[in-house]
C-alpha cells in the first residue's frame, strides 16, 4: 500500500528518530560553515603549519588553469619576442636573453583568482615593468599601457601609475622554475596587487597608449582596476605597495 | 506497494517503481557527467594537457544546474508516491539501525527496505546535491559574494567533490557485488528470498499491508 508511511504504521510502534533530516542538515550546515569560515580556517592552518600544509588540503593552493582560446600557445625560449611599442622613444623588441640581462626582481606573493581560489606564497622572478618602460622611454602624452598575448585573444591594460608599481613584473620564472606553458610561459605578466585575470599570460606585446583600453576580461564585465581589496578606484589604495 | 506473483510462484516484491528507477538513472547520468568533467577542470594543470576547457566548463555548469531536477520531479506530483514514502523511510531510523551503523554492521538488525548504510548514502547524496548546487552557483556568479566567501565556496565544493567520488565509487562497488539488489534498480523487483535475507523488516511490513489489503477486498 503505497500511501502508507512506515512511521504511521500502528503495527510498528517502536520509536523512530529522524536521522535522515539531522544528517542532511548536518552536511548542509558543514557546507555553510565552510563557505563562511573556510577561507579564515585555511589562512590560520597555513600560518600555523606553513604554507605547504594548505597544499595538502583539497581545494587549497591549487592553480586552476584558464584559457580563453581553449589551447595554450607554444612558444620556445629561443623564438620568444616581446615587442614594446607605442608612445615610446625607442620601440624595442626584447628576447629572452635581453630580459634576463635586465635587473632581476624576485618576491614571494599569493596568486588570487577573482573567482575565489588562491595559491599562497608563489615565488616570482622577472623584470619590473617600470624598468622596461624606463628602458624604452615613455613619452609625455602616454597615459596607459596595453598588453597583448600570444594567444591572440587576451588583452590587458594598466594605467601608467599602476604599471610603475614595484610588484608589477614581466615574469619569466614562477614557482622556482621557468614559467611553464600552461602558466603562460615563457613570459607572462604578474600584477601582484590585482586579481589573477590582470596577470596576462603568454605576453607578446607591451603598447604604451594615450588611454586605458579595457582588456578581454574587462570587456566581459570584470573591473578594469582589479584591486584585490575590491576597490575600483583608479589608484592603488594601499600606499605600502607602491 | 503491490506484490505480484510470478508464474513460477516465487514471490516478487517491487523495490523501485518506474519513477524511482527513472529518477535514479537520470540522477546517476548527471553525476557521471559532472564527475567526468570535474576531473579535467580540477586536475587540468596537473596533466598539463590542452583541453577545450570552455566547453567542459559549460557542460559542467548546465549539468550541475539541472542536478536537482530528477529528484524534485520524481517527488512532486501524483507519480511520486513511492518516492515520497521512501524518503520517509530513509529519514526515520530505529535505534537498532543507529546501533548497526555505529558498529559498522556488526550488531543484529532486521533491515528495513534499505539498510542504514544505504540510507546514509542516500542522505549524503541528497545533501551534497544541495551543497554542490549552492557552492557551484557561488563560483559561477561570484560577483555577488566577497572574495573570502568565494574562497570558502571553492574549498567546500572541492571537499564535497572528493567525498562524492569516494561515496559514488563505494556505491558502485557495493552494487556490482550484490547482483540481486543491482537487478532491482534495472527491473524494479527483488525476490522474496532476497528480502528475507536483506530486508526482513520490510518484507514483514509488505506482508502485513498485503494481508490488510486482502481483508479489505474480501470484507
Amino acid at each position: 500500500m503505497a500511501s502508507e508511511s512506515p512511521k504511521a504504521d500502528p503495527e510498528r510502534p517502536e520509536r523512530r528518530i529522524n536521522v535522515g533530516r539531522r544528517v542532511f542538515l548536518g552536511f548542509t550546515v558543514l557546507g555553510a560553515l565552510g563557505v563562511a569560515f573556510g577561507n579564515s580556517a585555511q589562512n590560520v592552518l597555513g600560518d600555523v603549519f606553513g604554507s605547504g600544509f594548505a597544499g595538502l588540503l583539497p581545494g587549497g593552493d591549487r592553480f586552476r588553469i584558464y584559457s580563453i582560446t581553449g589551447s595554450y600557445p607554444k612558444i620556445s625560449r629561443k623564438k620568444y619576442r616581446l615587442v614594446v611599442s607605442g608612445l615610446v622613444d625607442r620601440p624595442t623588441t626584447l628576447t629572452m636573453d635581453d630580459l634576463e640581462a635586465m635587473p632581476k626582481t624576485s618576491f614571494t606573493k599569493d596568486f588570487q583568482c577573482v573567482t575565489g581560489w588562491r595559491v599562497t606564497d608563489v615565488h616570482w622572478e622577472g623584470v619590473k615593468l617600470a624598468d622596461i618602460l624606463t628602458h624604452v622611454g615613455v613619452q609625455p602624452s602616454a597615459v596607459a599601457v596595453s598588453f597583448d598575448s600570444y594567444d591572440h585573444a587576451d588583452t590587458e591594460s594598466l594605467t601608467l601609475d599602476q604599471a610603475h608599481l614595484s610588484d608589477v613584473i614581466v615574469a619569466y620564472s614562477m614557482l622556482g622554475a621557468p614559467v611553464t606553458r600552461e602558466h603562460g610561459g615563457p613570459v607572462r605578466l604578474y600584477v601582484a596587487p590585482m586579481f589573477g585575470y590582470k596577470s596576462l599570460k603568454w605576453l607578446s606585446g607591451i603598447r604604451v597608449v594615450d588611454r586605458v583600453e579595457p582588456g578581454f576580461w574587462e570587456q566581459n564585465g570584470y573591473p578594469t582596476n582589479g584591486w584585490l581589496d575590491g576597490t575600483t578606484g583608479p589608484t592603488n589604495p594601499d600606499p605600502g605597495l607602491t | 506497494m503491490s506484490i505480484t506473483y510470478a508464474p513460477v510462484k516465487s514471490l516478487r516484491l517491487l523495490r523501485f517503481d518506474r519513477v524511482q528507477r527513472a529518477a535514479h538513472w537520470a540522477n546517476a547520468t548527471l553525476f557521471f557527467i559532472l564527475m567526468f568533467t570535474a576531473i579535467p577542470l580540477y586536475f587540468g594543470s596537473f596533466f598539463g594537457i590542452v583541453l577545450p576547457r570552455h566547453l567542459i566548463e559549460q557542460i559542467h555548469l548546465w549539468t550541475g544546474l539541472s542536478l536537482a531536477l530528477p529528484i524534485v520531479i520524481s517527488l512532486i506530483g501524483p507519480w511520486g508516491t513511492a518516492m515520497r514514502q521512501d524518503i520517509r523511510r530513509i529519514n526515520f531510523w530505529t535505534r537498532d539501525e543507529i546501533r548497526w551503523l555505529r558498529t559498522f554492521g556488526k550488531s543484529r538488525l532486521e533491515a528495513d527496505k534499505y539498510n542504514p548504510g544505504q540510507k546514509l548514502n542516500a542522505i549524503f547524496i541528497g545533501a551534497s546535491i544541495l551543497v554542490m548546487l549552492v557552492t557551484g552557483s557561488m563560483l559561477q556568479w561570484f560577483r555577488f559574494f566577497p572574495v573570502s566567501m568565494r574562497s570558502g565556496a571553492t574549498l567546500v565544493h572541492d571537499i564535497f567533490a572528493w567525498l562524492i567520488f569516494i561515496v559514488v565509487i563505494g556505491h558502485i562497488v557495493m552494487a556490482v557485488t550484490h547482483r540481486e539488489a543491482l537487478r532491482s534498480i534495472f527491473k524494479g523487483w527483488v525476490s522474496e528470498s532476497w528480502a528475507t535475507r536483506h530486508a526482513g523488516s520490510w518484507l514483514k511490513e509488505e506482508r502485513r499491508s498485503e494481508a490488510r489489503l486482502d481483508r479489505k477486498t474480501k470484507g
